[in-house]
């Protein structure tokens, strides 16, 4: 019964993890972009249109992050090259990709998905109960736990992210040191735009299998929000989507289980523990503006 | 940051809106507002059906404009006013909650006709109309109690609206009238559409041990979850058996067109009144999807339910039937009127859920 509400609790929240992780390193190189839900939803049409012409959800995936590395590409032109405004073409994002997502899927509304399967770690996966739950998992999940880590070495470990932050703290002066902004922003915004196409391939082939308009239904916002909760730090975001996803799955098991609380009450739970959270976590202003990209949704125009 | 979305994507969906209305004025034009996308699968699916057939049936005299992804709130209100500038005749609304906001504009264009969905506030130029869906839910509760081997089935919920506690009581009874001693779990996923919570919710309650699962929710992914852990299940507005083809056991379909037919050709010979439509099987407003994946013997079952629900010879709520507390609610052979039905508010013995105020 544990085992199986823990693995119910992994898939409600690794397309929240994986979205958000993305989200936070376009905003740690200083770009606010509001577009994840609808790149969100285009990883997971073009997930779901790979797999359905190819038979493989591994192409599947593949599909969705492009799709979503795309869809982010559009963003990056109107935000870097353009220089419009950060969160207006974040908002147009999403309300573009929510309807063009529609469009393209609307022949396969009510077709049967191809489930992506786990793949068992061999000896891992015998583990008693941490085996099942964590060992014997699809490979979406995997690749979210590689990111944690890959992230937070890039970030705080290696020189290209000790770059990508300074841009994020100070475009000005990054450029002045000789840092290529926009380039370095571009690649953000589209690693960005990738996870977020995988977190919408997670959608539509581990966590409902099938295409439906307007899948994603908010998880876009959840992971916005999640990388202010994390505040910028990649492990938080980890903690913050799980402690999400549990108390969400955890809210429906009381119901089942009959617990005579109102129900509404319970539903709104998930946002109050986070509310909870975000305020012991900014108890402390100092830390959390170190960690607060301090050009985040500036605009950058250089200035020869 | 939400709302404001929201109010944008009314406006684009309203600038879609204004295009349409500029074409020819000789038709006349019977316009749908829609709570959700027409190709969802699901409730609003079988309205854009029944808008088809309503088009294909009447062709040249009549268009049929519509918006989809109208969000309930004040955003429908905009969007029913925009439709009834933009010259429409008659304009089916057809969510519960663009009640309001229907009778609000029809007080400001009193020549226009409207009608509301599964709504109770008319006005003389607003009829109301809906399905008795519970004549339904009946039936899968005594599909329910045959087919579950532990006599106890999961029932994924939207809101605690009087429409979805009418057909939760509904299924319990028909369960009742099999299994005395059967239960029915209740889960509330709060929103009407969001395949991943409504999958999280069938996961909930198949591993707290059901072994049925029905919904009140309008996608197909707990029917999926059903099939992947090798449950039975019952679809829900249209046909889900693509989803489950050894899983669906029956499902309510809603079946619309012949009434907004019937309606139109009113409103075009002069006759459309304000009524309140309660149309039920009988009337073919909702029909049940073929029963499948179960024995003869419990189809023939719910054959014989299905006519005598059609004949007016059996009433879903008959009494004696006693509230979830155990007080008496209905005595021997009382029937509730229509009224107390659409206004439901409380549980029926043996559903095992403390319903939300």
């Amino acid at each position: 019964m544990f085992e199986a509400i823990l693995l119910t609790v992994i898939t409600a929240s690794t397309p929240l993890v994986v979205a958000a992780l993305g989200e936070l390193v376009a905003e740690r190189s200083g770009v606010l972009n509001l577009g994840v839900e609808g790149m969100m939803i285009m990883g997971a049409v073009f997930a779901f249109a790979a797999t359905r012409y190819t038979g493989s959800p591994y192409i599947g995936i593949l599909a969705g992050i492009a799709g979503g590395a795309l869809f982010s590409l559009l963003f990056g032109f109107l935000t870097l090259t353009l220089v419009a405004n950060q969160v207006a073409t974040g908002l147009a994002l999403t309300i573009l990709g929510l309807g063009l997502s529609g469009q393209i899927g609307e022949s396969f509304v009510g077709q049967p998905g191809i489930k992506l399967q786990p793949i068992s770690i061999p000896l891992l996966s015998e583990i008693p109960f941490f085996g099942k739950v964590l060992f014997n998992q699809d490979l979406i999940f995997y690749l979210s736990v590689a990111l944690i880590v890959g992230i937070h070495w890039f970030l705080f470990r290696s020189r290209t992210g000790l770059k990508l932050r300074a841009i994020g703290d100070n475009h000005g002066s990054a450029h002045a040191l000789g840092i290529h902004v926009v380039r370095m922003r571009y690649l953000a915004v589209m690693f960005g735009g990738a996870c977020a196409g995988l977190a919408g391939a997670q959608l539509s082939l581990v966590y409902t299998p099938q295409w439906v308009e307007n899948m994603s239904a908010g998880r876009g916002w959840i992971a916005l929000a999640l990388v202010v909760f994390a505040s910028w730090r990649p492990r938080r975001v980890l903690a913050g989507g799980y402690l999400f996803g549990a108390v969400t799955i955890g809210q429906l098991h009381a119901q089942a289980f009959g617990i005579g609380v109102p129900t509404q009450l319970l539903s709104a739970l998930p946002y109050a523990a986070t509310i909870v959270v975000l305020i012991i976590i900014s108890h402390n202003r100092r830390t959390t503006l170190i960690n607060t990209p301090a050009s985040l949704g500036k605009p950058f125009v250089p200035d020869r | 940051m939400k709302k404001l979305i929201i109010a944008l994507a009314a406006s684009a969906a309203l600038l879609g809106g204004l295009a349409t209305g500029a074409s020819a004025q000789d038709k006349t034009k019977v316009c749908f507002i829609y709570v959700g996308s027409k190709t969802d699968g699901g409730w609003t699916q079988a309205h854009d059906i029944g808008r088809q057939e309503l088009q294909k049936a009447l062709g040249e005299k009549i268009e049929t404009p519509f918006l989809e992804s109208v969000p309930e709130g004040p955003d429908a209100e905009r969007a029913i006013e925009r439709m009834a500038r933009s010259g429409c005749a008659l304009i089916f609304t057809t969510s519960f909650g663009f009640m309001d906001a229907t009778i609000k504009v029809a007080e400001k264009f009193p020549d226009i006709k409207f009608e509301h969905a599964t709504g109770f506030k008319a006005a003389p130029n607003v009829a109301t109309y809906n399905s008795r869906f519970y004549e339904g839910r009946y039936i899968q509760g005594q599909i329910a109690a045959k087919m579950s081997k532990k006599g106890l089935a999961g029932y994924i919920a939207s809101f605690p609206i009087p429409e979805v506690v009418m057909g939760i009581n509904a299924f319990e009874l028909g369960a009742k009238s099999i299994n005395p001693d059967f239960k029915l779990k209740v889960v509330w996923a709060n929103t009407w559409f969001d395949p991943g919570k409504e999958a999280d919710a069938a996961k909930a309650l198949i591993d707290q041990g059901v072994d049925i699962l029905t919904q009140h929710t309008d996608t197909t992914a707990p029917m999926q979850v059903a099939a992947e852990r090798g449950i039975l299940a019952f679809g829900q507005a249209s046909d889900m058996i693509a989803a489950g083809p050894k899983t669906q056991l029956t499902a309510i379909v809603d079946t619309w067109g012949a009434y907004y037919i019937k309606r139109t050709n009113a409103l075009l010979d002069g006759t459309w009144k304000s009524e309140q439509i309660w149309d039920g099987l009988k009337d073919g407003i909702l029909t049940m999807a073929p029963y499948t994946n179960m024995p003869d013997d419990v189809k023939a079952m719910a054959e014989e339910t299905e006519a005598k629900i059609k004949s007016g010879e059996l009433h879903p709520f008959t009494g004696p039937i006693n509230k979830q507390d155990g007080s008496a609610w209905l005595a021997a052979g009382e029937k509730p009127e229509d009224g107390v039905l659409l206004g439901m508010n409380f549980y029926v013995e043996g559903v095992d859920d403390k319903l939300p105020q």
